[in-house]
């Protein structure tokens, strides 16, 4: 018998409920009494299944089992439905469709230090926050000492936890819920918290809790790394379906090429324009089409443009962008402004991006064909990500700290 | 264990039996309390000593020296505070736990267990609350040389069990109301405040004359008569009065525990 058997699940938000606006009874009450009639006609609308409302599906007849002692990694993009999974099999957000059956007891850590107050001591929030996740009080009196000791946080026990530095209070957390001992243990990227050193005890710890003891682990992460050393099969969400299950390897490999399509951007030519790019492509340092590229790897961008009549003095830039819209670079500088003049006909440009440029994570870029004073042609919003695979960086800090760039700088000491 | 997730659940005994096996969470989110809020407040214990106290004083002053309320021939300040301990019992009871849900949000998103335990927890913490303040009742019966029946002091923890069925029942409601429209919270406080003057805490229900059975309609009323009539004398214990009350107060548990039940599963996605 499989220990988790999900079966065609699905889960469906109301777009209201993702904006998160708050409803006031106010408001509600105010339209009644405004407009009693049009609030009776919706009524009944919604009572007869007939209107409109924006429905967003977070996850789309899902099915899948894990085995007993299976360690399953769960990968996709942001918003690909990852975390909505984690929360319905921890039972904190019902389906709107499906079932699940689970044998066995859940633990789930889908935030390190559930419940932790301030004003407590970090023997007290011991306490509550194991309680939380499910423990019986003389099981953790009975894991106590090695709480405490994973923690390293010994001195500090009887210090309200408002004055932890954040490295002890994650420490402190991470080591209660190491310790709940559930048949089924559900985490959701909590790792990407804490100092590396800890990062490492906590995956190793992961490590003992799936190989030794022989738990069944559910496990979301971006760290692709850790994903393929922990986990034996994996799944690969994206908009809220399963487009691949199998193997670790398979799977994130099939992930990071998943962006294939995408990395090939293909535009409608426009007869009046005289100067236009038509492709755009992203390649893999084997000059494979790839939007999912290795930090630790160079990759290239590909623009192909057409020129319907002779140009003078052009250049191509491209202006990189972060995910959250932050201008990062614009690229025409590294030419030192040298501009080309183009004949009529087609032509490409290689832009060659060595390795541990960006950092991990999602980053988009504009291509222009520019003069000096105007645009001729922009194309925006291309969209890649650098996956996090043979990132020396990652060792030492969690990704946010690691900023946008992720250039190795050479650090030159001596004794003076 | 077999746990199955489905769309829809109906209330069952297991739920019951789910809030059996999370009892120690119970006594844990009780604890957190009492402890975060004698740690934040300068005085700690003696708050709990000082407001109903001071409450007493000022009412005794005001209502009892001042306006010359009647108090059944009973010395007002320990009429008044007979009345205040029960009511503050039950409106602390009833504001706590209507925004227990919102006050944990944190844990509500992240973390599964039986939601009921939340409200329930803050009403534990109340039951520490009461204890305390009745010493001061203990105090002022001596002072004023009043000897409780021993009915009486045996028919207490009915009442008490009574107003918790009430605070628990109504809290339930305005809990789940409070998860999806925000501004309740800020009605509350004004709500809890007329209702005392509904209730006879700070005068006999007698007051009313021959009106007075409209002031029965709420079950505070019987309670809080109950009392009087056990821990000070004077009329007897109409049972017929608390009878109601008590039947009053156990619908509203079943409305508040069924709706509360009915919206629970939704919470942690409009939270």
């Amino acid at each position: 018998m499989s220990i988790i058997e999900v079966q065609h699940i699905g889960k469906k938000y109301n777009i209201s409920h993702r904006l998160g606006r708050y409803l006031t009874l106010r408001d509600v009450l105010t339209n009644v009494f405004k407009n009693p009639f049009l609030f009776l006609k919706q009524k009944t609308k919604t009572a007869l299944g007939l209107s409109k409302r924006e429905e967003f599906w977070a996850l789309r007849d899902v099915s899948f089992k894990v085995e007993n002692g299976e360690v399953i990694g769960i990968i996709g993009r942001n918003g690909a439905g990852k975390s909505t999974l984690l929360k319905i099999l921890s039972q904190i957000t019902p389906p709107t469709t499906g079932e699940i059956r689970i044998n066995g007891r859940v633990g789930s850590l889908l935030e390190v230090g559930t419940g932790f107050h301030p004003e407590l001591t970090g023997r007290e929030n011991i306490f509550l926050n194991g309680a939380i996740l499910g423990m019986k009080r003389s099981d953790i009196l009975k894991k106590f000492a090695a709480i405490v000791e994973f923690s390293e946080v010994e001195k500090f026990l009887d210090t309200p936890v408002k004055y932890y530095s954040s490295g002890m209070y994650v420490r402190l957390a991470f080591s209660v819920a190491a310790h709940m001992e559930p048949d089924i243990l559900i985490i959701d990227e909590v790792l990407a918290v804490g100092d590396a050193e800890f990062q490492k005890k906590c995956l190793g710890k992961m490590d003992e809790v799936a190989k030794k003891e022989g738990r069944t682990v559910l496990f979301v992460s971006h760290n692709m790394t850790a994903v393929q050393n922990l986990c034996q099969t994996a799944l690969l969400l994206e908009s809220g379906s399963i487009i691949k299950a199998g193997p670790v390897a398979e799977v994130v490999s099939f992930y990071l090429h998943r962006g294939g399509q995408n990395a090939i951007r293909d535009y409608q030519l426009d007869k009046n324009k005289g100067a236009q790019i038509y492709r755009i492509s992203i390649l893999d340092k084997s000059g494979q089409p790839a939007a999912a590229l290795p930090v630790g790897e160079d990759f290239q961008i590909k623009v192909e443009y057409e020129f319907s009549k002779a140009e003078k003095n052009l250049l191509l830039s491209l202006i990189f962008y972060s995910g959250d819209e932050l201008l990062l670079y614009t690229s025409e500088s590294d030419k030192k402004g040298a501009t080309n003049d183009y004949e009529v006909g087609r032509y490409e440009t290689l832009v060659k991006i060595p390795a541990f440029t960006f950092n991990i994570g999602y980053f988009h870029f504009d291509a222009v064909l520019h003069t000096a004073k105007a645009g001729l042609d922009h194309k925006e919003k291309v969209n890649f990500e650098i996956t996090n695979i043979q990132n020396p960086r990652s060792q030492f800090r969690a990704n946010y700290e690691l900023g946008k760039m992720a250039s190795l700088l050479d650090y030159h000491t001596k004794k003076i | 264990m077999t746990t199955i997730i489905r769309p829809k659940k109906i209330i069952s005994f297991a739920d019951f039996r789910e809030f059996w096996q999370y009892r120690e969470l119970l006594l844990f989110f009780a604890w957190r309390d009492l402890k975060v809020r004698y740690k934040q407040t300068a005085i700690g214990v003696s708050w709990a000593l000082f407001q109903p106290f001071f409450t007493m004083v000022v009412f005794s002053v005001f209502f009892g020296s001042l306006a010359k309320m009647p108090s059944d021939g009973i010395p007002y300040p320990i009429f008044v505070f007979v009345g205040l301990l029960i009511w503050q019992f039950f409106a602390n009871s009833l504001s706590d736990a209507a925004s227990s849900l919102i006050t944990n949000q944190s844990i509500v998103t992240k973390v599964y267990f039986p939601r009921l335990i939340l409200p329930a927890a803050t009403i534990l913490v109340k039951f520490v609350d009461f204890f305390i303040a009745a010493i001061i009742l203990v105090g002022l019966m001596v002072y004023y040389q009043y000897t409780p029946n021993f009915l009486g002091l045996l028919i207490l923890p009915l009442l008490l069990l009574i107003s918790f069925f009430a605070a628990l029942g109504g809290g339930l409601i305005l809990a789940s109301v409070n998860v999806k429209y925000r501004d309740v919270r800020y009605a509350l406080p004004f709500f809890i405040q007329i209702l005392m003057f509904l209730t006879p805490v700070i005068y006999p229900p007698s007051i009313a004359g021959r009106y007075s059975w409209i002031l029965a309609i709420n079950p505070m009323t019987g309670i809080i008569k109950a009392a009087r009539s056990a821990l000070l004398g004077g009329a007897p214990i109409n049972w017929q009065l608390l009878g109601i009350s008590g039947v009053a107060c156990l619908i509203l548990l079943w409305v508040g525990f069924v709706y509360f039940k009915k919206t629970e599963r939704y919470f942690a996605d409009i939270i």
